[in-house]
């Protein structure tokens, strides 16, 4: 079929001087579309036709202009409805199918008149015989589609009456180019294992290839924005030589949450607003606690020890028993601290970092959920200081492509000194608070049994603030939930954290 | 972290020199206290009102909003803070804080009768003497105690505070609990005396006060507090009476405090009377009064100041810094701690507003911060490990990476659901087996997920737009209840992958099922065909088994459960536990 329509062009165009690519396809009754394909085919096999393109601004009859011409106008139909002598009651007359306009329509037109005298409103001819211009009209612009015969007036008129729109058409001018040929030559659009056997690609022609357009979207999976900058987060604590810990415990006991890390029991943290309590399973059954290091928590608490004083509160077990989804996986860390004082053989140094889910029961917005990932990372060894929890976290930052870094003081019921981070940010022109960060209380410590000159060394970050930064998002139910748009994990760049 | 407004003016007028921003800001920093926001009443105003105009009375003067340490009430206040500020710069001496002699024989007594410990057991007292107001002063007395009633006080359940005229009652006091058609006065503000129960109901409208009704509002007996003639001062923790307020006139001012926990009430008396007792005829000076308890006595306010001895070679290996002795006394001095040092010690003196320093270090923080936390030297811990992975978090790292090359998409999903989503919506059986939050704030989280199939199936009916098929997986953690358990439930590791299509495409997670046994180098598995498995349309279900148990399953999704999951293709899942394969 191309092949025929190309054949048919050509031989017109070697026949006279050019063709309208339009009235071409009206001529031969086929699809303009497959003329302009055809052209463009040709002249991508080098200057065998020239084209232009010419707009062209065309009046079209709308579906109603149809109903026009074969039923008359409205105001045409109406004025027929209305009797040579004597009158009809404008309401008679609105009430048929689109009389309100053709009544309008006849008197703007003065063929009909209101005659009010009686009360009611009679509608009477004026005028004898009438003739229905616009189905005329109409029935010209159907038929010829020719422009300029008829006052813009009338044409804007129907055009507000929606019974003509007008359109715009595409077409071209094609004529001769300077490799006319009624025999084009087509190149060769692949290399075929035939070719390569022969030789015959020595003396094919290769269509060129369109740079422009898009490859083939590859198959395969995708892996999650946020899991994969979690991966980046492993592999620096790995690189650091830290060891991961065992999070994988969404529920937990007050005891281990809060109390191991003399977190107090009347602590806001505490509160039915803060934390998601458990109704089942309700309580951590005693026996699972160690129960010296239960009795210890419990008078450092209330009496103090350790060179504490205390919170000087009564501490009651019942609240450490309390089951809770886990606020923070320093719970985890205080087990790990625990286990360290209490392995075979006492305490030796260690470096642990975890990277998972916490909860809290919290008044959700555009970047707070119920549920975040916590990066937690820390150091318990003899003598460190706040010096090297800071150079550690330099040297942390620093892998994730963060250079400058400033501390300042801050509170946090279990560690003292306690040290938010931040970050200068070049986008923001400001600092952000980018972790938190301290040293573990010896109330926390010593009741574990580990030696006095051990300290640890601990910081927190949530995974969901550097990854939201990093990809520009944000809200972060665009990142995490069942209502993420599956094209950004699809479109996702891999995620290397220090560039 | 409390967060309290200040006027910037006032602010430096108080402290005597005047900053940008900027450089109050920096201060704040060093200090460890924060600027948080720089605005005006009028413009806060308009921001509650959602930008529309404020009210032409707003002030516009600038108000300096400073976040604190939670544990620091002694700088919930101007006063407190400036204090702080100007002893950190060196501007002024740290005051030491006293008790008068009282002007009577004997102090002011104030009676807890027992009755109360049903209710609110602890009351303490306190008198401040020739007290100067002005509007300033008046207003920052009053935000205090609301700072302190929210903060220490938890919304004043454990601590409330009732200040009044001491002129217009008649000591002593007695603090008693009576049933509240008992207690009858005019409450603050209030046109007329009415019943504590009349009362009750008057507050139930009351936007500020109807928080607290609940605190006593079931106890059969209410607290009280009445002077020698049975002249009502207060009811606590809602309101104080209208006869003993204070007004800018006031002089002589006696601070009630009624506690269900005694050591906050004392804190919260220590800071109260710190902070304004400035403004006495006899600046930082107390009137102490006598309260008796179960026939004990116990004079307050405590405004106890401790002695603690802390070693400099320890401050300095914690800090990380090589100070003197003498140059340790210097930084605690400027933290508004008393310092004397000796040959290799520091005896520290520890003033009643420090009531958060509990422990040496949380003096060694203060030597930290007056040093500056910026110009400690950053060292690299010289600790040297070698580091392992959790064996199940690199397997499911490795498996992650495999199941997206065999063309699967991973979501992450919430591991909290709702009791539907776990249940009904699944066909499973409620077996009361799940995890069960008991204060969820949205029905979105009642329930700790039993499997990642809700979260999966939500994902693909939010991705309606997508072209099919979508090909999901996830590997996380889903929580079973178990007997034996440390606390009774335990996660569980577990794989969950889906297709959905035009076709229910059974081979396709039958095909995963298998790559994912190849993955893992497991060939011992087998399917088991299972008519009974809830999720699934019968007859296209089986129970994979492998190492010699039940370790999933898979199938075509039933259609009631493509129905309660708003989708309209057949879905093939696959679902199944990790650790009883590695």
């Amino acid at each position: 079929m191309s092949g025929s329509l190309e054949e048919l062009i050509l031989n017109s165009l070697s026949e006279g001087l050019e063709l309208n690519t339009s009235d071409f396809a009206n001529k031969e009754g086929v699809d303009h579309q497959l003329v302009v394909g055809t052209v463009k085919s040709l002249q991508s096999l080098g200057d065998i036709v020239k084209s232009e393109q010419i707009n062209r601004r065309q009046w079209v009859v709308t579906g109603e202009g149809s109903d026009i011409i074969t039923g008359g106008s409205h105001e045409f139909n109406i004025f027929n409805k209305v009797p040579e002598t004597g009158g009809i009651p404008q309401k008679q007359l609105e009430s048929l199918p689109n009389g309100k306009i053709g009544l309008s329509k006849a008197l703007a037109n003065k063929w009909l008149r209101v005659d009010k005298s009686s009360g009611d409103a009679v509608i009477h001819r004026k005028t004898g015989e009438v003739t229905d211009d616009v189905k005329v009209i109409l029935e010209q612009l159907q038929s010829t589609s020719i422009d300029g015969v008829i006052d813009d007036k009338k044409l804007n008129d129907l055009k507000r009456r929606k019974l003509i729109k007008q359109i715009e058409t595409k077409s071209y001018s094609v004529s001769k180019g300077s490799e006319f040929t009624l025999n084009p030559v087509r190149p060769e659009t692949d290399l075929s294992p035939e070719m390569i056997a022969s030789g015959a690609w020595k003396n094919l022609r290769f269509k060129p290839y369109n740079f422009d357009a898009l490859g083939l979207p590859v198959s395969g999976g995708h892996l999650h924005p946020l899991l994969k900058v979690r991966t980046q987060f492993r592999q620096i604590f790995l690189e650091m030589g830290f060891s991961e810990m065992p999070t994988n415990a969404f529920v937990d006991s007050s005891f281990w949450n809060f109390d191991a890390l003399f977190q107090p029991q009347l602590h806001p943290a505490r509160d039915q607003h803060d934390t998601f309590f458990l109704a089942d399973p309700a309580t951590t059954p005693v026996d699972s606690l160690p129960p010296a290091y239960l009795a210890r928590v419990a008078s450092v608490h209330s009496e103090g020890g350790y060179g504490s004083l205390g919170y000087q509160s009564p501490w009651r077990l019942d609240e450490a028993r309390k089951n809770i989804l886990r606020t923070h996986t320093t719970g985890t860390s205080a087990r790990m601290l625990y286990n360290l004082a209490n392995q075979p053989g006492g305490f030796t140094p260690a470096k642990y970092f975890s990277i998972d889910r916490v909860f809290r029961n919290e008044t959700l917005d555009a970047t707070h959920l119920a549920e975040f990932h916590q990066i937690e990372g820390l150091v318990a060894d003899y003598n460190l200081t706040l010096g090297d929890l800071m150079g550690l976290l330099q040297e942390f930052f620093k892998k994730l492509g963060i250079e400058q870094l400033r501390f300042k003081p801050a509170y946090n019921p279990y560690t003292e000194p306690s040290m938010e981070v931040f970050s200068y940010h070049n986008g923001l022109g400001k600092w952000v608070e980018v972790g938190n960060s301290g040293v573990f209380r010896p109330e926390m410590l010593l009741p574990m049994g580990l030696p006095e000159d051990v300290s640890v060394i601990a910081w927190g970050l949530s995974l969901e603030r550097p990854t939201m930064i990093k990809y520009g998002i944000n809200n972060i139910r665009d990142l995490v939930g069942h209502k993420v748009d599956l094209q950004m994990i699809y479109n996702n760049p891999i995620c290397r954290l220090d560039c | 972290m409390p967060t309290i407004n200040v006027k910037r003016d006032e602010l430096f007028r108080r402290l005597g020199t005047t900053y940008t921003d900027a450089e109050f800001d920096e201060l704040c920093f060093e200090f460890g206290i924060e600027l948080d926001e720089v605005t005006s009443e009028a413009e806060q105003i308009a921001k509650e009102h959602g930008g529309r105009a404020a009210d032409q009375s707003a002030s516009t003067s600038v108000v300096y909003k400073i976040e604190v340490p939670a544990n620091r009430y002694d700088l919930l206040c101007v006063e407190g803070i400036v204090q702080a500020i100007l002893v950190f710069l060196g501007k002024q001496p740290m005051p030491t804080y006293r008790l008068s002699t009282p002007a009577a024989p004997v102090p002011v007594t104030f009676t807890v009768a027992p009755e109360t410990s049903s209710v609110r057991p602890f009351a303490v007292g306190a008198i401040l003497r020739g007290v100067t107001l002005n509007p300033e002063r008046y207003a920052s007395f009053i935000d205090l105690q609301e700072k302190l009633h929210q903060n220490i006080g938890r919304r004043r359940t454990l601590v409330a505070i009732g200040t009044h005229d001491l002129d217009s009652v008649r000591p002593p006091f007695r603090y008693v609990a009576r049933p509240p058609d008992d207690i009858r006065f005019r409450a603050l503000n209030q046109p007329e005396a009415l019943t504590a129960t009349q009362l009750m109901r008057v507050y139930a409208t009351d936007n500020h006060l109807k928080h607290y009704l609940p605190i006593i509002l079931d106890s059969p007996v209410y607290p009280a507090i009445y002077d020698t003639d049975d002249v009502l001062l207060s009811m606590p923790p809602i309101i104080n009476s209208h006869h003993s307020r204070i007004s800018l006139a006031t002089r002589n001012i006696f601070i009630d405090i009624t506690a269900t926990d005694l050591r906050k009430a004392e804190v919260a008396l220590d800071t109260l009377v710190t902070m304004f007792s400035c403004y006495c005829e006899e600046p930082f000076s107390v009137e102490p009064v006598r309260v008796v308890r179960n026939g004990e006595e116990r004079i307050y306010p405590l405004l106890t100041t401790r002695t603690e001895s802390i070693s400099v070679e320890k401050v300095n290996k914690v800090v990380g810094i090589s100070e003197t002795p003498e140059g340790v006394a210097r930084l605690l001095e400027r933290m508004g701690l008393g310092a004397v040092a000796t040959s290799a010690t520091v005896s520290v003196t520890i003033p009643p507003t420090r009531a958060d320093i509990i422990h040496p270090c949380d003096i060694y923080e203060d030597v930290a911060i007056s040093y500056g936390f910026n110009r400690i030297h950053r060292t690299i811990p010289p600790t040297n490990k070698v580091a392992r992975q959790l064996p199940l978090n690199k397997l499911t790292d490795l498996l992650r990476m495999d199941l997206a090359a065999a063309g699967f998409t991973e979501t992450l999903t919430f591991a909290l659901c709702s009791r539907d989503d776990a249940g009904r919506r699944l066909r499973r059986p409620d077996r009361g087996d799940t995890a069960t939050i008991a204060n969820p704030k949205t029905a979105e989280f009642q329930v700790v997920r039993p499997s990642l199939l809700p979260g999966i199936l939500k994902t693909v009916a939010a991705s309606r737009k997508m072209p099919l098929p979508l090909k999901l997986f996830e590997i996380s953690d889903v929580v079973v209840r178990e007997h034996g358990s440390e606390t009774g439930a335990r996660n569980c590791r577990s794989l969950c992958a889906a297709y959905y299509n035009v076709t229910s495409g059974f081979e396709v997670i039958h095909g995963v099922l298998d790559r994912f046994m190849q993955l893992i180098g497991v060939s011992d598995y087998r399917l088991e065909g299972s008519d009974s498995l809830p999720p699934y349309f019968q007859g296209r279900s089986a129970l994979i088994r492998a190492r010699g148990r039940v370790v999933g399953t898979l199938g075509v999704l039933h259609p009631e459960v493509i129905h309660n999951f708003e989708l309209i293709n057949p879905c093939s899942v696959v679902e199944l536990e990790l650790e009883p394969l590695m």
